[in-house]
């Protein structure tokens, strides 16, 4: 199954998982199968217009799905998402 | 400008010099190389440590901040003696005493638009040592309209990341700098801050050096920056990830901007404001018995770490926990220090109607110190 990596700051959604395991065949319905299985990060993802939030990338592999077919790039079994959020620390 | 090395400098910098591809030329190099790190802190404290002991000629540093005791679990620049201290006259002692061949100079002002383009301009780059997003999309602008390399990390409780931003890659081009990895901030509470999450001590260590590593790649052209690409680091599973960054067409930066407002930072004087309570009125309601409900928004590893026996609902929950409080008492909501009760008061107030809802003032801080000192202050 693909897995998609959960960041840091995002796993307090997630039951604290680092990884999820998917059987979405697209990048779309792995993160709607994540979605659905931790219902709080649906927000942290997606705007009100399910539009993908600007400071959160989405990668497959080593490659931004914006260079890719974004939503609709296909995912194999071995492939690995990582989900990239901004993080703004350095602790002054 | 002389670059040439003292005997001194070349006894100090001998296991530099003998790296075939590094020598004598890159360590001058270094020598003539202007850095300007922005914060001293987690981050910057590694980056300078390691840049002064390199020889980086000239080095700058930003950082308006005084040493706080719960910096030093990883502001490895700081002792227990210098508490209270300036963290950036500090760091340039020490610096100093690590490497005397070096000119320091100190600037204790906060990195700010009105000052950003007048302190980078002096510099080749900068490393971007800041902790919060309205800082970070400034420092990013500021190298991409001065035209400098942005020698970017950040770090979230076990987890880093780093690149190098506004790379030239031709003579007139560039490569990706932040906002074309990300177009705009979290709005505040989308996803929690560092003051809320924690930092593994060591983790800036790890990513810092690595900062530093970079600086000294882009100063000496030796080896290949991380230009056009990320580097992410997870220190609890031990895994690292390179990722590619691309430039975004929709990237435009004219200009610097109000980064408050673009992060949607409202300053304390334009929330509305919320009726509060004092610990001391909070104490007498306790000891009258008084009927009344108290919730605690913080995290759970906080509530863990001390508590006042209230209802715990993270503030990230708490609308949808909304039916948990009760509308026919008061009700007194509390976090660490009374930002994040605020917070949930107001959206509360906003999306349920509640009026019986009561900022507990100064928050568990607060608490500790008027009421039981015996609860821990964090």
């Amino acid at each position: 199954m693909a897995k998609i990596i959960i960041p840091t700051p995002l796993r307090k959604f997630t039951d604290n998982l680092s990884s999820f395991e998917t059987t979405g065949t697209t990048v779309q319905e792995a993160i709607q199968q994540l979605t659905q299985t931790h219902t709080g990060l649906e927000r942290h993802l997606f705007d009100d217009h399910k539009n993908l939030r600007s400071f959160i990338k989405v990668y497959v592999g080593e490659d931004d799905i914006n260079s890719l077919e974004k939503g609709a790039t296909v995912v194999a079994p071995n492939t690995v998402i990582s989900i990239v959020p901004a993080i703004a620390g350095g602790i002054n | 400008m002389n670059t040439n090395l003292s005997p001194a400098e070349m006894a100090r910098y001998a296991r530099h010099i003998a790296i075939p591809e590094f020598g004598l030329q890159g360590q001058e190099k270094l020598k003539a190389g202007r850095v300007l790190v922005i914060g001293s802190g987690g981050l910057g404290s590694p980056v300078l440590l390691y840049l002064a002991a390199a020889g980086v000629g000239h080095i700058g540093i930003v950082d308006f901040d005084t040493v706080d005791d719960s910096n030093l679990q990883r502001q490895v620049l700081f002792t227990t003696d210098d508490i209270g201290k300036s963290k950036a006259e500090t760091a340039k002692e020490r610096l100093l005493a690590l490497n005397p061949h070096l000119d320091i100079v100190v600037y204790k002002t906060r990195f700010t638009r009105e000052n950003a383009l007048e302190l980078v301009k002096d510099y080749d780059v900068v490393a971007d040592g800041t902790d919060n997003f309205p800082t970070r999309y400034l420092v990013n602008d500021a190298c991409v309209l001065a035209g400098k390399v942005n020698v970017y990390a950040s770090i979230f409780q076990f987890e880093g990341q780093v690149s190098v931003f506004n790379y030239p890659i031709s003579e007139n081009e560039r490569g990706p700098n932040y906002r074309d990895m990300f177009p705009e901030p979290p709005p505040p509470g989308l996803v929690p801050n560092c003051a809320e999450g924690g930092v593994l001590g060591v983790l800036p260590g790890i990513i810092g050096s690595m900062q530093a590593s970079e600086v000294i790649k882009v100063l000496t052209g030796v080896g290949e920056p991380l230009a056009g690409r990320l580097f992410l680091f997870d220190a609890a599973s031990f895994t690292t990830r390179i990722l590619k960054v691309q430039k975004s067409p929709d990237t435009k930066i004219e200009g610097l901007i109000n980064y408050e407002q673009f992060c949607g930072i409202v300053s304390p004087d334009e929330l509305r404001p919320v009726k509060e309570i004092t610990v001391q009125d909070l104490y007498d309601w306790q000891v009258q018995g008084a009927d009344f409900q108290l919730i605690d928004v913080r995290e759970p590893h906080e509530y863990a770490t001390a508590n006042l026996d209230g209802e715990l609902i993270p503030l990230g929950s708490v609308s949808g926990a909304a039916h948990r409080l009760a509308k026919d008492k008061k009700v007194v909501v509390h976090c660490r220090s009374g930002a994040r009760s605020a917070k949930a008061i107001r959206e509360l107030e906003d999306q349920f109607g509640f009026e019986n809802l009561y900022n507990l003032k100064g928050g568990i801080l607060a608490w500790a110190k008027e009421i039981d000192s015996s609860v821990p202050a964090v």
